[in-house]
């Protein structure tokens, strides 16, 4: 199938009298890595509140393949091949890594709730298939040393990384992930950047990221687009986000 | 006609006594996000603090019963409670305050149980009878409609207590870091604002109000017990939410809406159903408004 | 477990039970076994709450209402349907009469399970402390429901239900109730329930239909507890006092003390809550007030409970405990 995978059509969102979003057009071709940038507060983080259905927009259609989701519950949207990670990491703390990553196994468990309960062998045969493939993603995380370590008990980009793991686990065909990179040194960010095209290769994904420090945006990203007070104010290449006077003013005083 | 009025003026009286006690809910609600399940057996206290300050007095053998001595034992037995309110906070309360809010509710719970079987204890589990601190009257008003000057006193009472505390939270620079408290405790105490103290103060106020909600009740129906608070307290907590918890003028309303639908039960279809009709209210407000009639709703940032 | 493990365990538990049972009603003094079958009772219940709310996270306040549906559907049928389905074979007592029980008490289970249904409904809409004072009314409005209803006895109590209930029935049900719940916890459902209690929105995040699964806890626990009613309607004289508030207040405090989220740890709360007081009988108030004050100190000191979140499990008695991967710097 052609035509983007995301596509956001006159996107709006409001927070009592406050327009978060306004008029957002965008979209997003499959398997590309697109960029959400913008300075603080601008409405990147309440986009992907709108895409995953925890916030409803006030106007405008969110398509995914073309067909809309907005609207709909995040489990749903789930479903359908959205997945993401959160600004504040949201990892089950006091669970250990090991059932965080069963946990996103869910979409793709089948057995009934008494086979469940009754411990039948085709419930123990899930279970097991179960573990494997978390090993298996934990393993490729480099996580392996932490299966059964309490969440919260992780470094925090350990933490980051168990996080983006959980995701894959729900085999998305999109990828939001918000401010990845938030609070690593530049030597974390680089490797973490380079996970995310490793990542996006190896899965066949579409990855959309928001990054509040354009730097980092700049080298990985292939398309950009840039919000402000949330409006969209600039779209295109790094190279062409660069040089766009309105992207600069909007970053005045916010970057060195 | 007239039996709707006259179950509409009882209505009213006994919703009274339901807003000044979910007044002390909401209040702490408000700040500390805590179910306080033993706001109710505070005003089981005030009702019994009341009879011995009036015994006391020797209301009913020695003394006339006179509107001067009746202030003396409301007042007594609001500062008597607002006296305990304080010092449960302090000791039960706040060394739970950082700890999950269901072990700050069993906490409550635990005080809640305490009161009450201190008080079988201290005062014997059979009924008291109040002594009649002020001699009962009837009087006829307009459309057959009868009511006693206790009803007529609860009612007053309640609304001088209801507005003298708008004006201390709206006016007063303590209300207003009340307010501030309630709506962000961390950022009120960055901005310099004495949070301790101004919980215990919230303490304080919310007992003296259910303090005084147990004398009128005393007034209107003079067996007193210790378990006396339960049911109150937990209506009175209902009405709160039905209100829109954390709202003043919620828990008025709220308490008042509860107490004229439980006449109006027991006027019209039968007292046998009263004590659930409160829940069938509440259970239907939220479904159609989640946080209740004046409760705002908030989305929670992500 | 694996299904012939499973089997075989199954069966060698109901022996053991019987045995129990046997041996206990004759070596036993009344009072003991009394005590022992209130026990089991309350483990079941604390159990089935504690999959509300321990694992998933809610916060119920109205247990005792589905305890008082399943006790009085379970009642109601033993006395009104069975004698119509069996005539007079089921007051003979035999195996007729315990099929007729064991079916009173999956009738009990199943209305129950329904009220769980309706009452998990508003999860939907409602969290927090709003979802637990419509619980609260619940458990109230049931209570003056059943009082208002003839044909149950109303407010004198429902007479002349057979007592049927015994120590093995309650051990049995205990044990289902026990292995049922441990067994969900080990797939995938039970995860799900885990993963609502630690965060609602990541697990929607992961495609957790959230709803769905409260509402499930909510029809499960609510299953247990109306079998645990069933249980106690057939034990002793039946009256809606012994479901108010209270007794759900008490239930919750079973599963606090135990530990929120471990099962052997609501075990341990509700035979602690419901033996200590019966075995050190102080005077009532004296008791209640030494309970209360013991139950303050220990949200201070110890909130989490006596287990916490950990489980106690008889292999770890005999091996050392599974030593964890500690995580290297
Ligand atoms: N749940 C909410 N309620 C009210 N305002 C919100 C909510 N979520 C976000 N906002 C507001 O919307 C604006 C955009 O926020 P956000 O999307 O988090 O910005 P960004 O991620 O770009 O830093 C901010 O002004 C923020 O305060
Ligand atoms: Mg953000």
């Amino acid at each position: 199938m052609s035509g983007p995978l995301l596509s956001l059509r006159r996107l709006g969102v409001t927070f009592g009298g406050l327009k978060a979003v306004s008029n957002l057009d965008y979209d997003l071709p499959r398997g590309m890595l697109g960029g959400l940038i913008g300075p603080n507060g601008a409405g990147k983080t309440t986009v992907f509140n709108v895409i995953t259905g925890v916030y409803r927009p006030a106007e405008g259609s969110i398509l995914l393949e073309g067909k809309p989701i907005q609207g709909r519950p995040t489990n749903v949207i789930a479903r359908r091949g959205v997945a993401r990670t959160f600004q504040n990491p949201r990892l089950f703390s006091d669970l250990s890594c090991l059932d965080n990553v069963r946990i996103a196994c869910h979409l793709h468990c089948g057995t009934g709730l008494a086979d469940s309960m009754f411990g039948t062998p085709r419930s123990a045969r899930e279970e097991r298939d179960i573990v494997i493939r978390s090993e298996e993603l934990l393993g490729s995380f480099g996580l392996t040393k932490y299966r059964d370590s309490e969440a919260r008990s992780l470094p925090y980009g350990e933490q980051r990384r168990l996080e983006i793991a959980r995701t894959l686990a729900t085999e998305p065909k999109l990828l939001l992930l918000d401010e990845p990179a938030a609070g690593m040194n530049p030597q974390e960010t680089e490797a973490l950047m380079r996970l995310v095209r490793e990542v996006r290769d190896r899965f066949g994904l579409t990855v959309l990221l928001i990054e509040h420090d354009m730097k980092v945006v700049m080298g990985i990203c292939e398309r950009i687009a840039v919000l402000d007070y949330g409006v969209k104010i600039a779209e295109g290449t790094p190279e062409e986000i660069r040089r766009d006077p309105k992207v600069i003013e909007a970053y005045l005083g916010e970057e060195p | 006609m007239q039996e709707f009025l006259q179950q509409l003026a009882n209505g009213v009286a006994w919703g009274s006594i339901y807003a000044l006690i979910a007044l002390g809910y909401t209040m702490v609600y408000g700040i500390l996000r805590l179910i306080n399940f033993a706001h109710g057996d505070i005003y089981m206290v005030g009702a019994f603090a009341a009879y011995f300050l009036a015994r006391a007095m020797g209301v009913g053998t020695v003394v006339e019963a006179s509107p001067l001595v009746a202030a003396a034992v409301l007042l007594g037995s609001m500062v008597i409670c607002a006296a305990l309110g304080v010092l449960i906070e302090l000791f039960a309360y706040r060394p739970v305050r950082r700890s999950s809010r269901i072990t700050a509710l069993i906490t409550a719970i635990g005080v809640s149980l305490f009161l009450e079987n201190a008080g079988i204890r201290i005062f014997g589990a059979d009924p008291k009878f109040f002594p009649q601190v002020i001699a009962p009257r009837t009087i006829a008003l307009a459309g057959g409609v009868m009511v006693t000057n206790h009803q007529i006193m609860v009612v007053v009472v309640s609304v001088l207590l209801m507005v003298a505390l708008t004006l201390f939270i709206q006016k007063t620079r303590t209300g207003k870091a009340m307010r501030a408290v309630a709506f962000n405790r961390d950022a009120a105490s960055l901005m310099g604002i004495p949070v301790d103290r101004i919980i215990t103060i919230t303490f304080a106020i919310g007992s003296a109000l259910a303090a005084a909600a147990g004398f009128l009740v005393g007034l209107t129906n003079p067996k007193i017990e210790p378990l006396m608070g339960i049911m109150p307290g937990v209506k009175a907590f209902v009405a709160a939410v039905l209100g829109g918890i954390g709202s003043i003028p919620g828990a008025v309303i709220g308490g008042l809406v509860m107490g004229i639908s439980e006449y109006m039960v027991v006027g019209y279809i039968s007292s046998t159903y009263r004590d659930a009709i409160a829940f069938v209210i509440l259970i239907i407000v939220l479904l159609i408004k989640p946080t209740g009639l004046l409760g705002r709703n908030v989305t929670e940032k992500v | 477990m694996s299904g012939a493990r499973g089997v075989i365990g199954t069966v060698a538990a109901i022996a053991v039970v019987w045995a129990i049972d046997w041996a206990g009603s004759r070596i036993l003094n009344p009072y003991i076994y009394r005590v022992l079958v209130l026990c089991s009772i309350n483990v079941i219940l604390a159990l089935s709450l504690n999959l509300v709310n321990g694992i998933t996270g809610q916060f119920s306040i109205g247990h005792a209402g589905f305890m008082a549906v399943g006790a009085y559907a379970s009642a109601a049928y033993t006395v009104y349907a069975v004698p119509l389905m069996l005539g007079a074979e089921a007051s003979k007592g035999g195996w007729v009469a315990a099929a007729a029980f064991l079916l009173a008490i999956l009738v009990g289970g199943l209305v129950s399970a329904v009220a769980g249904f309706l009452v998990g409904l508003p999860s939907m809409r409602l969290r927090g402390d709003y979802l637990a004072i419509v619980t609260l009314g619940f458990g109230e409005i049931i209570r003056v429901a059943i009082l208002n209803i003839d044909a149950v006895g109303g407010a004198r109590g429902f007479a002349g239900v057979p007592q049927r209930t015994n120590l093995a029935w309650v051990l049995g049900g205990a044990w289902v109730t026990f292995v049922l719940i441990r067994n969900l916890m080990r797939s995938y459902h039970g995860r799900a329930l885990l993963a609502i209690r630690e965060d609602e929105i990541a697990a929607e995040a992961l495609g957790v239909p959230t709803t769905r699964y409260k509402i499930t806890a909510f029809v499960i626990g609510a299953f247990f507890a109306g079998m645990a009613g069933a249980l106690f309607s057939h034990y002793t004289y039946l009256h809606t006092n012994s479901f108010t508030f209270m007794k759900s207040i008490e239930v919750i405090i079973m599963v606090v003390l135990g530990g929120m989220g471990s099962l052997t740890g609501s075990i341990l709360g509700a035979t602690l809550l419901t033996a200590l007081p019966e075995l050190l009988r102080f005077a009532s108030s004296e008791r209640l007030i030494i309970y209360s004050l013991l139950l303050i100190l220990l949200m201070i000191a110890r909130p989490q409970g006596i287990l916490g979140r950990r489980e106690v499990s008889f292999r770890s008695w005999f091996s050392r405990r599974r030593s964890r991967p500690t995580p290297a710097t």
